[in-house]
């Protein structure tokens, strides 16, 4: 009796575990792969939070201070730098033809004006990560050659409106030039050392023609001048900073700058409607309604500025055409740079603070490795901006951040010239198209300009 | 029909890969769509502003997404 049972029993147990093995030759249902990326993800949030050192003075302190100046830009700098600084940037590319400056960089080029053309040709054609690169290969392979294209590659990033007006408006006005006239003149340098030094790899140019775009809009020059000299007045105007000392011509034009930015405004109301075939009415309208405002809010310009902004949306995006254009390039850049810089403004904010005060990072730390102005802290500057990535932009409320916490003036001329140009995933790509030894070369030669033009700027500033 | 999307890898490359193959899929024409983004390979053909778009070897439009009207008016000949 007890023996059947045994035997049962045991029969129960193969039979178990031939089921097991069945069940475990099949598909598990559950695919790792997708699974271990959000997981991972949630658990590291979760173990941040864990251990959010809440109760620490410092890392508190950090926090508030990372939202204090997000506050600042979003107060100080959003509508009436930023903004118009994007509506300008848009315009550029669609308003300006871009073959007529990639003529100047082709293979036949003049040699002289090619590297001119190369160190300047930033500020209109390198708005964009995606044109820097194709470009930069394409100078070298067939067109003007390794000189104005390592010209170009280096001045660009640095040279783009947006970078030249951020800089000069956060960091100051000496900077903001030091930045673009060194970019300017030393691209030509070390496109000019480059050529020297790898004179005899040039090798005969292939003979295609390049390809290039089709201009979206033709405009004669003048007009284009004068249209861009509108939009830059709107944007000095209204970002015009009350001066130091009071009295002399500054004050003056500080006392009516919000005249003078009306003013450029209608010129800029009258060319739409001559030049873009914007409805004069519409124009009227607009104008009235943003008069209105100023008139009834005088203490509040940033009232009837927005409104001026919002009116002038509704005027190019209801008129068919190049204004369209415009606008979609005015909102791809600012859709593109918007979302990093808040987040470089919010990790600045957290590890350096807000001038005057510390973030997570020790001010003396900073102080000590990019403090004054001596040789050591140059190359260092320029050594880690030269690997290290900045998005766009985003260079320049971490700079605020270091200025702040004590970096000397020279070492941060330094990162600036080294920055933007190199970096790390950058080198890897430079490498790629101009192979090690020339890639070694470069990132050598703009580590060492940036270190004496750091050095030359910290004696003066 | 053989047709090559020009570009590194920005946003704007991306719409037109999209914008191509959509429009490729909507038409019945047979025709491979293939991204090129090595770049000593796109200024290989000449190309030095992208997005671009090459058909057949023709470099059919430079520095720009193309609209479908477009990219229609390329494969239908």
């Amino acid at each position: 009796m007890s023996e059947t049972a045994t035997v049962t029993e045991q029969k129960a147990g193969i039979e178990q575990s031939t089921k097991v093995e069945q069940v475990n030759t099949q598909h598990s249902l559950i695919d790792w792969k997708t699974i271990w990326k959000p997981l991972s993800l949630i658990a590291g949030v979760f173990l941040i939070f864990f251990w959010l050192p809440i109760d620490n003075g410092r890392f508190t302190g950090a926090v508030l201070e990372s939202l204090a100046l997000a506050k600042w830009y979003a107060q100080e700098h959003v509508l009436l730098c930023l903004v118009p600084a994007f509506f300008i940037a848009g315009a550029i590319s669609v308003f300006v033809s871009q073959a007529a400056v990639i003529k100047y960089l082709g293979a036949g080029a003049n040699k002289i004006l090619s590297y001119g053309v190369a160190s300047v040709s930033g500020t209109i054609l390198a708005v964009c990560s995606c044109t820097v690169l194709p470009l930069f290969a394409g100078i070298w392979k067939r067109g003007a050659g390794l000189g104005p294209a390592i010209a170009f590659l280096y001045s660009g990033p640095a040279i783009n409106i947006l970078a030249v007006v951020l800089t000069a408006r956060i960091l100051g006005p000496e900077i903001g030039l030091a930045r673009a006239v060194g970019a300017v003149v030393f691209s030509v340098v070390i496109g000019l050392i480059m050529h020297m030094l790898f004179r005899k790899e040039e090798q005969a140019k292939a003979e295609t023609a390049l390809h290039m775009p089709e201009p979206e809009v033709e405009r004669p020059l003048w007009q284009n001048g004068v249209y861009f000299t509108v939009m830059v007045g709107i944007l000095v105007s209204a970002t015009w900073s009350e001066p130091a000392e009071p009295g002399g011509l500054w004050h003056t034009i500080y006392n009516v700058k919000w005249l003078l930015t009306g003013f450029f405004a209608i010129v800029l109301g009258v060319l739409l409607v001559k030049w873009f075939h914007v409805r004069a009415y519409k124009v009227v309208l607009a104008a009235a309604v943003v008069l209105a405002l100023a008139i009834v809010f005088p203490r509040e310009p940033l009232v009837a500025f927005s409104v001026g902004v919002i009116a002038l949306v509704v005027l190019i995006t209801s008129t068919r055409g190049e204004t369209e254009r415009w606008f979609l390039s005015t909102w791809d850049f600012a859709k593109q740079i918007m979302p990093l810089l808040f987040a470089g403004v919010l990790v600045a904010g957290l590890l350096l603070g807000r001038p005057g005060s510390e973030g997570l990072i020790p001010s003396q730390w900073v102080s000590s490795l990019v403090g004054g102005n001596s040789l050591w802290a140059n190359l260092f500057a320029s050594v880690v901006g030269a690997f290290m990535y900045f998005a766009t932009l985003t260079e320049v409320p971490i700079l605020q951040g270091l200025l702040g916490a004590g970096m000397g003036k020279g070492p941060a001329l330094a990162l600036l010239l080294a920055g933007p140009a190199l970096s790390l995933p950058n080198m890897l790509v430079i490498r790629s198209v101009l192979g090690t030894q020339k890639t070694i070369t470069f990132v050598a030669l703009v580590v060492v300009v940036a270190t004496i033009s750091g050095l030359i700027f910290g004696h003066y500033f | 029909m053989d047709i090559k999307v020009l570009g590194p890898g920005c946003p704007k490359c991306q719409q037109t890969e999209k914008i191509v193959k959509d429009t490729v899929a909507e038409s019945e024409v047979e025709a491979s769509v293939e991204k090129v983004t090595d770049i000593m390979e796109i200024a290989g053909y000449g190309v030095v502003v992208t997005p671009a778009v090459v058909v057949d070897g023709d470099v059919k439009c430079v520095g720009k997404v193309p609209t479908r009207d477009m990219v229609k008016s390329w494969i239908e000949k």
